[in-house]
């Protein structure tokens, strides 16, 4: 079903993790769909000195989140507006029909992680539209989490 | 471990070498059509009839209430359409439940737009059907009430022999989905009140593209696949034999181990729930503790989604299944899952292990160790994981 390149970005994630105080968070998706991407951007003198990830979701969204951190590393800002969701599906060689959603969702991503470098910063990143607020559901959770 | 450990046999069960072995005559020298006049023909007409005493014996039925189907969906299809059109005088009202398999939700999803009215029983936080919800829905134009034996997906048992209490008590025909039930546990279709019973030959160590419907005697039942005066005209189509012979020996083999079997499951179930519950965090059983099938453990756990789990089990060469959506095709997570309330990010984070007569302690210690270890990585990759570690520390602070 997952052509090799996304098995291997699915067993060997690429920049997984957090970045503490980083340049540009971006959170996108929504748990009841069973998918959510974060980003962390290190940007310095216009350039992605560091990217990280993390992914709650299926193979094929833990694969595009990494290739698209991969993508995006030691690019410029404007290089990285390039990193689109067609780009990162033809560097895994391909998607499902059915997973293509998300690629998009590591566009969104990175878009919205970059949004908000741009707002921290007061900069304007031609191009690059206000992501959707990102729903986390944290008052129901917390009403579920007596059952565990 | 160096082969495969096989967790997922309400998916599919291997068909037995016991099994293939009474089937083969049937595709080579013992081809003929049942049909048939000649001699060597007429004994294929035999072979059947031994196979249709074999599965009536395993549910309690007569032989002449047996018919062969090409499984449990069109055993489903056949119960629920073919009573929906022969009762469509007496009313037009259907009472099932919003846990069943798709062979009977979308069956009576079907029959909901052409004309039929439908209710869908809840169920409760374990998956059971409250026996009071079924006696309140049962109106003067009920004709059919339709409820799983045993769930698919979180192994909940229900209240048959109550359920089929109320429906012969108000006078309503009761069908029930058994396809995971039968040869897993008792069954007797005159005890439990039970009309209709659906049975699949693949789901017992038989082959697949067989099953059965039992029809209580004296029930009006229209013909479903019109042709031949196969299966007394009921069932047109040359009997798929070595199929048919190959159902009869696998579901009498089924209930010759059965008690012993299921003991042995059960305890094999209890130890992995256990262990489960124990060393991994955040994590649930679904479905009822006590009232589940023997073969049956399913659980939830917390910010991780199914897929991705499913994905590295299989890197450690255990096939399992979860409820999750991109497993579905859809966008959704299992209809059960959220059926017993599961919020959806919750749904999406099940597996199901449903064990088989091969399976060992051994493989149930190794597929703990395995879990414990993919799924505190899926953990260690989880934005919602991450939030939740953060907002422990706040409220420590």
């Amino acid at each position: 079903m997952y052509t090799k390149k996304v098995m291997d970005h699915f067993q060997n994630p690429r920049n997984m993790g957090e970045i503490e105080d980083p340049s540009g968070v971006g959170t996108v998706g929504n748990a009841k769909c069973g998918d959510i991407m974060r980003i962390y951007l290190d940007i310095k003198d216009d350039v992605i000195q560091d990217v990280k990830f993390k992914t709650f979701g299926c193979g094929a969204a833990v694969a595009t989140s990494s290739m698209a951190t991969e993508l995006v590393k030691g690019k410029t800002v404007i290089e990285a507006m390039e990193v689109t969701n067609k780009a990162v599906m033809e560097a895994l060689d391909g998607l499902p029909r059915a997973k293509v959603h998300c690629s998009l969702l590591a566009e969104e991503a990175l878009q919205a992680a970059l949004w908000d470098y741009a707002k921290k910063n007061g900069i304007v990143i031609e191009g690059l539209e206000e992501p959707k607020p990102f729903e986390d559901h944290e008052e129901e959770e917390e009403e579920e989490e007596e059952e565990f | 471990m160096n082969k495969k450990i096989y967790l997922d046999h309400a998916a599919t069960t291997p068909t037995k070498p016991e099994v293939v072995e009474v089937m083969l005559p049937y595709f080579t020298e013992k081809f003929g059509n049942p049909s048939s006049i000649y001699e060597f023909s007429g004994q294929n007409k035999e072979a059947i009839e031994e196979a249709r005493e074999s599965v009536a014996k395993a549910i309690g039925a007569n032989e002449r209430e047996i018919f062969f189907t090409s499984g449990g969906t069109e055993s489903d299809n056949w119960a629920i359409l073919g009573i929906a059109e022969s009762y469509k005088a007496k009313g037009n009202h259907i009472i099932t439940t919003a846990i069943e398999h798709h062979a009977v939700l979308h069956t009576c999803e079907y029959l909901e737009k052409n004309g039929y009215e439908v209710t869908y029983l809840e169920v409760d936080k374990d998956g059971l059907v409250n026996p009071n919800d079924l006696k309140e829905a049962i109106k003067d134009s009920t004709i059919l009430i339709t409820i799983m034996l045993a769930n698919n997906e979180v192994g909940t048992i229900q209240p048959i022999e109550e359920l089929g209490a109320i429906a012969k008590a108000a006078g309503v025909l009761f069908h029930t989905d058994a396809v995971q039930g039968v040869g897993h546990i008792p069954i007797d279709v005159n005890a439990m009140h039970i009309d209709l019973l659906s049975i699949s030959g693949h789901k017992l160590y038989g082959p697949k593209g067989i099953g059965a419907l039992y029809v209580r005697k004296g029930i009006k039942l229209r013909s479903f696949i019109h042709g031949g005066g196969q299966e007394k005209k009921r069932r047109g189509g040359t009997e798929n034999v070595p199929a048919i012979v190959g159902f009869g020996k696998a579901i009498e083999l089924a209930i010759r181990s059965m008690e012993a079997e299921s003991k042995r499951q059960a305890e094999l179930r209890d130890y992995l729930i256990e262990q489960v519950l124990e060393r991994i965090p955040h994590c649930r059983l679904n479905g009822h503790r006590e009232y589940r099938l023997p073969n049956n453990a399913n659980f939830s756990f917390e910010f991780i989604e199914g897929e991705s789990l499913l994905i590295m089990l299989d890197m450690k060469d255990i096939c399992a299944s979860s409820g999750s959506a991109c497993t579905s095709g859809s966008l959704d997570p299992s209809h059960v899952l959220l059926g017993i309330g599961l919020p959806h990010e919750i749904a999406h984070g099940s597996l199901r292990i449903s064990l088989g007569e091969q399976n060992t302690k051994e493989e149930m210690d190794y597929l703990i160790e395995s879990l414990i270890v993919i799924v505190a990585r899926l953990r260690e990759m989880s934005p919602l994981y991450e939030d939740y570690l953060k907002k422990q520390v706040k409220i420590e602070r």
